[in-house]
C-alpha cells in the first residue's frame, strides 16, 4: 500500500464527506465480544473538534466521489470539475482499524457518491462494514449512508452490520427537491427509510421472544436537511422534520446550513454567508420538541413562520405567551419549569431536588448555578415578589438583549447592517 | 474533653477511608486529615499516623455505598481532584451523610454538598476528556503507548473504559505529572512506574521507539483533521473551548508539520 496515494485519497474523500453534519456515535448497544476490538455501548466520544468547532468522533469519508447524479447542492455532483478518487474496500477497513486502535475515532461514517447504480454502490458500502465486523472482530460504531434508491434487500443487509443508517433528505420540500436534485425522486429517500424503520420494529418485537435475534441498526436512523439553499421557511423545515421523526422514528434530524460549493443560478452564490445562526435556532427548536415537551405548532405557525434571529425560540415563545407566566419555582410542575426561558433540563432537575429541602430563593438558584439573566422575568421565588409583572414583552426583550452577550451577537449585527 | 486531632495518611484512597473509619470508631474530633508528604505532623502533638487497612476502608466504602451510590461516586471523584483540604471537606460530607436520613447528595442548597458535587463534576469532565484525548502510538514492542498530563488524578477512573475497548491490544497510558501509568497486558490492568528521560508525546522529531507505520498514521490523521475543516465556518474560539490548548502537545492532529 502506497502511503502517499492513501493520503491523497483520504484528503479528497474526507473533504467531500465533511458537509454531512451527523456526528453522533452514541445510542448503540454493541459491546465488545470475545476480546475483540472496540465497544459502542457508551455515550460516544468526541475525540477532537475541527477548527470550525464541530465534533470529530467518526472517520467520515466517502468510498468514492465519482457520481452519476448531478444534485446542485453537492460538491461531488457529476458536473463539478474536481479530482476524483475511490477507496478500495480493504483500504477503508485498514484506515478505520488503525485510527480506532490509536483512539482517534469511535468508528466509521461511510458514505459515497453513486457510481454505476444505487445498488452497486450500496453493496460496496456494506462490504466494508461486513469485513470490519466479521474479519476484524470490530465492535466500534459504524454509520452507513443509505444510497437513495437502494433496494430493500440491501437495506436489510446493511442494518445487520451498521449501528446507524441514514438517508439524507437534503431538501426539505418536494418542489425544492425537483429543482435541485433532478435525478432523484422523493420515494428514493422514503422507501429505504420505511424499510429500515420496519426492520427495526420487527427486530424489537422478535428480540422479546428470541434472545439470539441478530441486532439490526441498534442506533436507529437519522437524516439531514440543508438549510438556506432553497427559499423554505423555518416552519417548512420543522414541520418536515416532525414528519420524519413521527413517520420514520428518526433518532435525529440534522440541519446543515448550506455552504455554497459551486456557481449555480438556482442556489446562493459562492461566498454568501453560511446561515449558521439560523441553523442554531433550528437545533434549539429541535431540542424543545424532543426534550422540553413543546409542540411544533406552538413555536412555528402561520402567524409565526420563521424563528426569531435575535432571541432563542424558547424566549420567543415565552414573550408571545406572557399570560403563562410567572411560574412559581417552588411549586410548578417540571413541565412548566422547563418552559422558563434560560432554564435547561439540568437546572430543572436541580431545582426539583433542592426544593424538597427548603423554599428556594433567588440566592439559592444562583448558588446551584441557574442563570437568571433571562429566567428572572418569568418566575417567582420564595420571598421575591414578581417585580417584572408590569413589563411588556418588548421591554423584557430589550432588557434581556441589553444584558446578554450571545455568541451570535456579532453575527447578528453584521447581518442587520446588510439591510441598512 | 477530646482534643481535636490531625490524622496523617499515606495519600491513597484506602488510606483516607481508613482514617475516616478511625475517626468514626473512636469518635474523634477531627482538626484535619493530611497526606504524609504534606503533613507537618512533628509540629503537633495531637497528630496521629494512620496505617492503611483495606478491611477498614472497605467497611467505610460499603457503608457509604449502602447509604447512597451517587454519594460514594462523588466522594471518590472529588478525592481524586487532589484539591487542597479535600480530606476535611469530604469528612464533613460523610459526617452529614451518616447523620441524616434524607437523600443528602441531592441537596444542592447545602454548601458542602454543592462543593463536593462540583469537584466530582470537574473530575468527571477530566475523565471524559482523557478518554477522548489519549493518543496511542505503536511501539516496536507492539504496545500502544500514550502519555497524558491531566489536571486531576484520573488514571484509576479511565482504566475500565480502555480495558473494555482495547481488549485485543497491549496498551499503556502514562501520567507524566504523577509519574505512574496503567498497563494492560491482554489480561489485566496493572499500575506501573517508568524511568522516562524522554517524553514521547506528539513530536515532529521521530523516536525510534515507535514503528515507522506509526508516523504514517499520525500523518494521515493530521491530514484528515485538516481536510474535515470547513473554512467558511471557522470558529477558533469554539475550537479552543472544546480542545483546550494545554492538551495540544499530546494530540497528533495538532502536530506542526
Ligand atoms: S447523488 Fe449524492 S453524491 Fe451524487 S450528486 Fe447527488 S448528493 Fe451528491
Amino acid at each position: 500500500m502506497s502511503f502517499e496515494r492513501i493520503k491523497e485519497k483520504l484528503n479528497i474523500l474526507a473533504d467531500a464527506a465533511k458537509y454531512d453534519v451527523s456526528c453522533s456515535s452514541s445510542g448503540s448497544n454493541r459491546s465488545n465480544k470475545n476480546k475483540g476490538l472496540g465497544d459502542s455501548t457508551g455515550m460516544g466520544i468526541c475525540h477532537t473538534y475541527t477548527e470550525d468547532g464541530r465534533c470529530v468522533s467518526l472517520l467520515k469519508i466517502l468510498l468514492t466521489n465519482h457520481c452519476i447524479f448531478d444534485c446542485a447542492y453537492c460538491v461531488t455532483r457529476k458536473s463539478n470539475d474536481i479530482k476524483r478518487a475511490a477507496f478500495k474496500i480493504q483500504e477503508a477497513v485498514d484506515l478505520t482499524i488503525n485510527f480506532y486502535r490509536r483512539n482517534y475515532i469511535e468508528g466509521l461514517f461511510l458514505s459515497s457518491g453513486i457510481f454505476k447504480s444505487p445498488d452497486y454502490t450500496m453493496e460496496r458500502l456494506i462490504a466494508v462494514a461486513k469485513k470490519l465486523r466479521l474479519e476484524e472482530n470490530f465492535n466500534g460504531y459504524i454509520h452507513l449512508k443509505s444510497i437513495p434508491g437502494a433496494s430493500d434487500e440491501l437495506m436489510y443487509e446493511a442494518g445487520l452490520y451498521a449501528d446507524r443508517l441514514s438517508v439524507n433528505i437534503e431538501v426539505p420540500t418536494i418542489s425544492g427537491l425537483k429543482l435541485l436534485a433532478p435525478d432523484k425522486k422523493h420515494e428514493d429517500f422514503t422507501k429505504p427509510m420505511l424499510k429500515v424503520k420496519n426492520e427495526i420494529l420487527l427486530y424489537k418485537a422478535e428480540k422479546k421472544i428470541i434472545k439470539s435475534t441478530p441486532i439490526y441498526a441498534p442506533a436507529g436512523q437519522s437524516t439531514q436537511m440543508i438549510i438556506g439553499a432553497t427559499g423554505e421557511s423555518d416552519k417548512d423545515i420543522m414541520y418536515s422534520a416532525t414528519h420524519y421523526y413521527k413517520k420514520y422514528n428518526m433518532k435525529r434530524v440534522y440541519y446543515s446550513g448550506y455552504v455554497p460549493v459551486a456557481e449555480d443560478s438556482r442556489l446562493p452564490a459562492i461566498g454568501s454567508q453560511v446561515p449558521m445562526l439560523r441553523e442554531n435556532r433550528l437545533y434549539q427548536t429541535d431540542w424543545l420538541l424532543r426534550f422540553y415537551g413543546f409542540n411544533v405548532k406552538e413555536i412555528l405557525n402561520d402567524t409565526h413562520p420563521n424563528l426569531d434571529i435575535d432571541v432563542d425560540p424558547k424566549l420567543s415563545w415565552a414573550l408571545r405567551n406572557l399570560a403563562e407566566f410567572p411560574i412559581d419555582i417552588n411549586t410548578a410542575e417540571p413541565r412548566m419549569l422547563a418552559r422558563i426561558p434560560g432554564l435547561g433540563m439540568n437546572s430543572v432537575y436541580k431545582i426539583i431536588n433542592a426544593r424538597k429541602y427548603r423554599k428556594l430563593s433567588f440566592d439559592h438558584l444562583k448558588k446551584i448555578g441557574v442563570a437568571l439573566n433571562r429566567a428572572k422575568y418569568f418566575m417567582i421565588c420564595n420571598g421575591n415578589d414578581f417585580t417584572h409583572k408590569d413589563l411588556q414583552a418588548i421591554q423584557i426583550k430589550g432588557l434581556i438583549l441589553q444584558n446578554s452577550q450571545g455568541k451570535f451577537r456579532a453575527n447578528y449585527s453584521a447581518q442587520l447592517s446588510l439591510f441598512n | 474533653m477530646n482534643e481535636a486531632k490531625i490524622l496523617i495518611y499515606d495519600g491513597s484512597f484506602n488510606g483516607y477511608l481508613t482514617a475516616v473509619f478511625q475517626a468514626f470508631e473512636q469518635k474523634l474530633s477531627i482538626a484535619d486529615i493530611q497526606k504524609e508528604e504534606n503533613a507537618q505532623s512533628g509540629l503537633f502533638s495531637d497528630a496521629e499516623i494512620i496505617y492503611t487497612d483495606v478491611i477498614k476502608s472497605k467497611r467505610v466504602w460499603n457503608g457509604i455505598q449502602k447509604k447512597n451510590n451517587t454519594a460514594i461516586k462523588n466522594i471518590y471523584f472529588a478525592f481524586l481532584s487532589e484539591t487542597k483540604g479535600i480530606e476535611l471537606l469530604l469528612y464533613r460530607y460523610i459526617q452529614k451523610l451518616f447523620s441524616k436520613t434524607e437523600v443528602l447528595h441531592l441537596n444542592f442548597s447545602d454548601d458542602i454538598v454543592l462543593k463536593v458535587s462540583q469537584l466530582a463534576k470537574s473530575v468527571g469532565r477530566e475523565k471524559h476528556r482523557m478518554e477522548a484525548f489519549v493518543r496511542f502510538q505503536l511501539t516496536k514492542d507492539d504496545i500502544y503507548f500514550a502519555n497524558i498530563e491531566p489536571d486531576f488524578n484520573v488514571l484509576p477512573l479511565i482504566s475500565k473504559h480502555f480495558k473494555g475497548r482495547y481488549a485485543d491490544q497491549q496498551w499503556l497510558i502514562y501520567d507524566v505529572k504523577r509519574k505512574y501509568g496503567i498497563f494492560y497486558n491482554l489480561k489485566t490492568v496493572e499500575f506501573i512506574t517508568l524511568d522516562m528521560d524522554d517524553i514521547h508525546c506528539n513530536k515532529t522529531q521521530k523516536s525510534n521507539v515507535f514503528t515507522d507505520g506509526e508516523y504514517e498514521y499520525q500523518d494521515l490523521w493530521n491530514n484528515y483533521f485538516k481536510s474535515t475543516n470547513i473554512a467558511s465556518r471557522v470558529n477558533l474560539k469554539l475550537h479552543t473551548q472544546h480542545v483546550p490548548k494545554r492538551y495540544w502537545k499530546y494530540l497528533s492532529e495538532k502536530k506542526a508539520v
